[in-house]
């Protein structure tokens, strides 16, 4: 049996065990390897999920019967909250695993809680992981009518978390092809931020560029296809959006930057700052903020911010994936 | 494949005719008219027009209550329900085109309950036909058809509208 120590540093390519034998999404675990159209067919499903709020009873039948489990081995608020909100939503049964204190911590190995899990009857299993590749070794685990969704993995992948992004820039944007997006900040050890490169990049941008300094930014960047910038300033000038990244001190090894107080003073967004982008320029951030250190307060409840709309459509994006992975269906 | 385009407009105009008794009577006092999506929605469009009804139509994606979503899935499809007045106590007026097995009927009921409790509901088909699976009759219709089981009908449009009986 294995254990946790067993879970590959770096993901295999997912793209054949996304899907079912028909071509449908079956699991979702990264954004690397799916068509332009599977990404807009979610943010389109998104799109109809989002009157559910309005309904007074914020419900609608999907997945009733169907038990979610959430698998989360990091610590996480607005990502386990926003999908626990969402299966609930398609009226799901949702069980929150808290890892600390159930049998993993006893020495009980990963494989071995899956199996447990399995055999009550779970159909999905959302995972959050600190090792980069968890998701996709336990999509290749379970049984053949479970799904698993990536609540992130590692530095590997957030992919709801890029697709939420997405839907956000589209409602205020429209069409990716004629637009400029920055990410801004710690994107060396962001899952958030490849999951971003990667979904801008199947949706045709225009221009994605990362600013960050440069102990900040993974080596081989530039075979992304993407631009890279050292200053802010100029990296920001003329962009239609820009996405600030937290700064990961739980992943950082060494001294990457001298002092936060410097960091901010480079790399931090401040109104003076944002002025160079588009005046219409939208303001993004996945949360949590370290407020005086990625941005300003002025600037993140400014009037271009729309990091609590991020929220909201979280659970839309959320909805939409949970229930295109469960409709592969009782006639298989 | 047959049409019956002409018709199709001479149908709606007897389903305003109908709708507009009952209204004038104080039968539905105040109604508001919801379309499912999209044939429903094209008539439910006309008819609103025709009649004057002051609040705004609604619309209804009712994918989300079908019966068959394990079987055959979604079709993703930029269409939220809208539903733009509070159906609470209020005389909804349901459009769709056509009637067959009554089961979107079922799931339209199911999510206009969802939004809250109507006074009444008064369900309104463009085209009836045979082949129904659930205990379910529209109180206007345009139109009664007996078609065979090979046989499918249709409503397209927007522009202009019109029903095609075809096989399948």
């Amino acid at each position: 049996m294995s254990t946790r120590d067993d879970i590959p540093l770096f993901a295999s390519s997912p793209t054949n065990i996304q899907f079912d034998n028909k071509g449908r999404l079956r699991h979702f675990l990264s954004i690397e390897g799916l068509k332009k159209k599977v990404l807009c067919d979610i943010l389109d499903t998104a799109e109809s999920f989002s009157s559910v709020p309005q309904q007074s009873i914020k419900k609608v039948p999907l997945l009733r019967g169907k038990t979610i489990v959430n698998l989360f081995f990091e610590n996480s608020t607005r990502t386990r909250t926003t999908f626990e909100l969402a299966a609930k939503r398609l009226s799901a049964d949702v069980i929150n695993l808290n890892i600390t204190t159930s049998a993993t911590s006893k020495g009980e190995s990963l494989l071995d809680t899956l199996h447990n899990l399995e055999a009550m009857h779970s159909d999905m299993f959302i995972v959050r992981h600190a090792q980069s590749g968890a998701a996709h070794f336990i999509a290749q685990h379970v049984s053949p009518n479970i799904s698993v969704i990536n609540a992130g993995d590692g530095q590997h992948a957030h992919p709801t978390q890029a697709l939420l992004d997405m839907f956000t820039i589209r409602r205020h944007k429209g069409e990716f092809g004629a637009l400029k997006v920055a990410i801004v900040g710690d994107i060396l050890h962001s899952r958030v931020a490849r999951s971003q490169i990667q979904a801008l990049t199947t949706l045709g941008t225009n221009e994605v560029r990362i600013i960050a300094p440069k102990t900040l930014i993974p080596a081989h960047a530039e075979t992304l296809g993407i631009h890279i910038y050292h200053d802010l300033k100029e990296g920001l000038r003329g962009v239609d959006v820009v996405i600030m990244l937290r700064l990961q001190y739980e992943r950082m090894q060494g001294a990457l930057f001298p002092s936060e107080h410097e960091y901010f003073h480079l790399f931090g967004l401040t109104e003076e700052k944002l002025s160079v982008a588009k005046t219409d320029a939208i303001v993004m951030h996945p949360g949590p903020i370290n407020r005086g250190v990625e941005m300003d307060s002025a600037v993140a409840d400014g009037v271009r911010s729309v990091i609590l709309e991020q929220v909201t459509h979280g659970i839309s994006v959320r909805m939409a994936v949970m229930s295109m992975a469960m409709q592969q269906g009782e006639n298989e | 494949m047959t049409h019956i385009s002409t018709e199709t407009d001479h149908m709606i105009s007897n389903i305003g005719r109908e709708l507009k008794v009952r209204i004038e009577s104080g039968q539905l006092n105040n109604p508001a008219m919801i379309g499912i999506h999209t044939g429903g929605t094209w008539v439910a469009q006309r008819i609103h027009q025709h009649l004057e009804i002051e609040t705004p139509l609604g619309e209804l994606n009712i994918s989300f209550y079908r019966d068959d979503f394990s079987r055959k899935g979604m079709q993703p499809q930029v269409s939220p329900s809208r539903l733009p007045f509070k159906v609470d106590d209020r005389h909804i007026i349901l459009v769709d085109d056509v009637l067959y097995t009554g089961r979107t009927i079922r799931a339209a009921l199911n999510e206009i309950f969802d939004y809250g409790r109507p006074a009444t509901i008064t369900l309104v088909v463009l085209a009836m036909r045979d082949g129904r699976e659930l205990p379910i009759q529209a109180d206007i219709v345009g139109g009664h058809f007996e078609l065979e089981s090979h046989q499918q009908i249709k409503l397209q449009g927007p522009n202009p509208l019109s029903l095609r009986i075809m096989d399948v």
